[in-house]
C-alpha cells in the first residue's frame, strides 16, 4: 500500500519534470539558437561554435540600448509612482473612515475588469487632448492607474491590527506620519510584489507604446523588437538576440521577486 | 445636582463632540487627499475612455481630432459591416478554444504540483515562466520555432511522417496555433490560483473519504470539484474576458499572423485597431468600444452578483 503510493508519487514526479522541460524547451531554445552562427540558426543541435556575434550586433550596431533605457525608464517611473498612489488610496480607504467611502471603491473596484485594448482607442484620444502623444508622459502617465493594486494593497491594509492607529494617536502622530512611519514600511512585502507585477506589465508593454508613440527616439524595447520582426524578417539571429536581450531582465526580476510574488497570489486568489 | 454643575457637564459633553466631530472632518479631508492621484488618474484615463466610447460613438472622426456628428450611422455600419462579424466570430472561436484548454490544463497542472516531490517548487516556476518574457518576445519565437519547412515544430513534425504542416500559413490551423500559444502563455498563471484554492482544502475531507474508501476520482469528484467551485468560476470569467480584451488577443495577433491569413485570426481587438489606427475610422472604432465596453460591463455585473459585491477574497476561497 504504501509502496504503491510511493511509486505513484514517483510517477508523478516524473510526469511533472517531463512537462516543465517542455514548458521552457522554448526559451531554453532561444538561449541557444542565438549563441549560435547565422548559418546554423534552423539546426536543431548544439552550436558548433559558441558566439556573441549576435548579441554585440543588436547592442552596437542597432539603437537597442536606447530602446532598453526607454523601457527602463518608463518602467521604473510608472511603478514607483503606482505604488505611492495605490498605497496611499489603499491606506485611505481601509483605515480612515469618510463619507463616499464604499461608494468610492465600488466605483474603483467596477473597473477591475477593463483592459487596455478594450478602451485603447478613446484613451487614445483623451491623451491626444491632453498633448501626450510622443511623449514620456504620454507612455507614464496613463500606465499608472489601475485598480488591481489599490484592491490588493486595501485587503492587506485591512488586515493591520486596529491597535496602530490607537498608538499613533498617543505620539501625536498626523495621518501622513502614520502611513509613511508606520503603513508604508510594514507592507514592504505587498509592495515589492506589486512591485514586481508593475515592473513586469510595463517593461513588456506593446500596445500602448504602439499607439501614442511615432519618434523613433522613445521607442521602448517591444516596439524595437517588433520593428526588426518586420524590417529584418529574415535575419532571425538578430531578431531573436533582440528577443533575449528584452527577456532577460524580465527572467531576472522574476527570479529575485517570486518568493514575494507567489505569496501575494497566494493571499488573494486574484493574481 | 445643582444647575450649574449640569451646565457644566453639558458643557464638557458638548466640547468633546465638536472635537469628535472636528476630528472626524479632519479624518475625512486627509483622507479625501489620499485617494485624490489615483480617483483623478482613473477618472481621467479609465471612465472618461469608457464613457467616450459612447459619446464618439456618433460622430465621424477624422485624423486630426475633427468631429462631426453622424447619429447611429455607426451603428446601423456595424450590423451589415461583414469583416466586423467575422472578426466577433474569430473572438468567438478564440475563447471557445483558450478558455476550456487553458482551464483543464492549469487545473490538471495544479492537482499535478500539488503535493510536494524533490524539486516542486522549480516545476511551479517552470510553469509560470512563460508568463514572465512578453508578448511580443513569445510571439517572435513561436515564429521562429513554426517557420514553415525550417522551424523546429515542423522539422519534428515531418520527421515523424506528419507531413508539412503550415501552423501559421494555413487559414484552417492558424488560430488553433494561436490557442495553442495563448495557452502556453498563461497556463502558469491560473496553474497558482488554483494551487492556491487546492492549499486551502482541509485535509481532513480527504482523510474521511479515504476512510470511506472514495477512489482517487471520486475524491476529485466529491470533495475537491465542489470546493474549487468559486475558484473555477472566478478562472472562467477572467480568462473569457481576458481571451476577448486582454493584452493576448492584441499582441500575439499582431506578432505572429497580423490577422492573417485570409483575416483568420483577426480578433475583435485587433480589428478594432486596425480600423481606429490604419484606416481613421475613429468614430467607427469608438462605437465597435462600445460594444465591448457593454460587454465588460455586464461580465462585471455578473461577477459582483457572484461574489456579493465583490468580495473575491471570500468568494474565492
Amino acid at each position: 500500500m504504501i509502496r504503491r503510493r510511493a511509486r505513484r508519487a514517483g510517477a508523478r514526479a516524473l510526469v511533472a519534470y517531463a512537462l516543465a522541460t517542455l514548458t521552457v524547451l522554448p526559451l531554453l531554445w532561444l538561449f541557444v539558437t542565438v549563441l549560435k552562427p547565422a548559418d546554423e540558426m534552423f539546426r536543431a543541435s548544439l552550436p558548433s561554435r559558441v558566439t556573441f556575434g549576435n548579441l554585440s550586433y543588436v547592442l552596437t550596431e542597432m539603437p537597442l540600448p536606447r530602446y532598453l533605457l526607454n523601457s527602463a525608464l518608463v518602467s521604473l517611473v510608472v511603478t514607483a509612482f503606482a505604488l505611492l498612489f495605490h498605497s496611499m488610496a489603499a491606506y485611505a480607504l481601509a483605515r480612515l473612515r469618510f463619507p463616499g467611502r464604499n461608494m468610492i471603491f465600488s466605483a474603483i473596484l467596477s473597473t477591475l475588469l477593463v483592459s487596455l485594448p478594450a478602451i485603447l482607442v478613446p484613451l487614445f484620444v483623451v491623451a491626444r487632448e491632453l498633448n501626450m502623444l510622443d511623449s514620456y508622459a504620454g507612455l507614464i502617465v496613463p500606465s499608472i492607474f489601475n485598480a488591481f493594486g489599490i484592491f490588493l494593497l486595501r485587503q492587506y491594509y485591512l488586515d493591520f491590527p486596529r491597535e496602530l492607529e490607537e498608538a499613533a494617536e498617543l505620539d501625536g502622530c498626523g495621518y501622513l506620519r502614520l502611513y509613511w512611519s508606520i503603513i508604508l514600511p510594514l507592507s514592504r512585502p505587498m509592495l515589492a510584489s506589486l512591485g514586481v507585477l508593475f515592473f513586469l506589465a510595463n517593461w513588456n508593454a506593446f500596445l500602448w507604446p504602439l499607439t501614442i508613440t511615432r519618434d523613433p527616439d522613445l521607442r521602448v524595447i517591444q516596439l524595437g523588437i517588433a520593428g526588426l520582426q518586420g524590417q529584418y524578417s529574415s535575419s532571425w539571429n538578430y531578431v531573436l538576440a533582440a528577443s533575449l536581450i528584452a527577456a532577460i531582465p524580465t527572467m531576472i526580476v522574476f527570479f529575485l521577486g517570486q518568493k514575494w510574488l507567489i505569496e501575494s497570489m497566494k493571499t488573494t486568489g486574484l493574481k | 445636582m445643582s444647575g450649574l454643575a449640569r451646565t457644566a457637564e453639558t458643557a464638557a459633553a458638548k466640547a468633546a463632540a465638536g472635537a469628535r466631530s472636528a476630528r472626524r472632518r479632519r479624518e475625512a479631508f486627509a483622507a479625501y487627499l489620499f485617494i485624490a492621484p489615483d480617483v483623478i488618474g482613473l477618472l481621467m484615463f479609465v471612465g472618461l475612455p469608457m464613457c467616450l466610447a459612447l459619446g464618439m460613438a456618433f460622430f465621424e472622426v477624422d485624423g486630426f481630432g475633427g468631429y462631426r456628428f453622424v447619429g447611429i450611422d455607426n451603428f446601423a455600419k456595424m450590423t451589415d459591416d461583414a469583416m466586423l462579424w467575422r472578426s466577433v466570430g474569430v473572438t468567438f472561436a478564440y475563447v471557445g478554444g483558450f478558455v476550456p484548454l487553458s482551464f483543464a490544463v492549469s487545473l490538471g497542472l495544479a492537482l499535478l504540483v500539488r503535493e510536494p516531490f524533490p524539486g516542486v517548487g522549480f516545476v511551479r516556476m517552470a510553469f509560470f515562466l512563460p508568463n514572465v518574457i512578453s508578448l511580443v518576445v513569445a510571439g517572435v519565437l513561436w515564429q521562429f520555432l513554426l517557420v514553415d519547412r525550417r522551424g523546429a515544430v515542423p522539422v519534428l513534425f515531418r520527421s515523424i511522417g506528419l507531413g508539412n504542416v503550415s501552423w501559421l500559413g494555413d487559414p484552417r490551423l492558424a488560430l488553433a496555433t494561436l490557442i495553442l500559444i495563448s495557452v502556453w502563455f498563461l497556463v502558469g498563471y491560473q496553474m497558482l490560483i488554483f494551487l492556491a484554492a487546492l492549499k486551502d482544502i482541509p485535509q481532513e475531507y480527504y482523510d474521511a473519504a479515504h476512510i470511506d474508501g472514495a477512489s482517487t476520482w471520486q475524491q476529485f469528484q466529491y470533495v475537491t470539484w465542489p470546493m474549487l467551485r468559486p475558484t473555477s468560476f472566478f478562472v472562467a470569467i477572467n480568462s473569457t474576458v481576458s481571451a476577448v480584451t486582454g493584452l493576448q488577443a492584441f499582441d500575439l495577433v499582431y506578432v505572429l499572423t497580423r490577422g492573417g491569413p485570409a483575416n483568420s485570426t483577426s480578433t475583435l481587438v485587433f480589428y478594432i485597431y486596425q480600423q481606429a489606427f490604419t484606416y481613421n475610422h475613429y468614430g467607427y472604432a469608438a462605437a465597435m468600444t462600445a460594444m465591448v465596453v457593454g460587454f465588460l460591463a455586464m461580465t462585471t455585473g455578473l461577477l459582483f452578483a457572484a461574489t456579493r459585491g465583490g468580495r473575491f477574497d471570500t468568494a474565492t476561497r
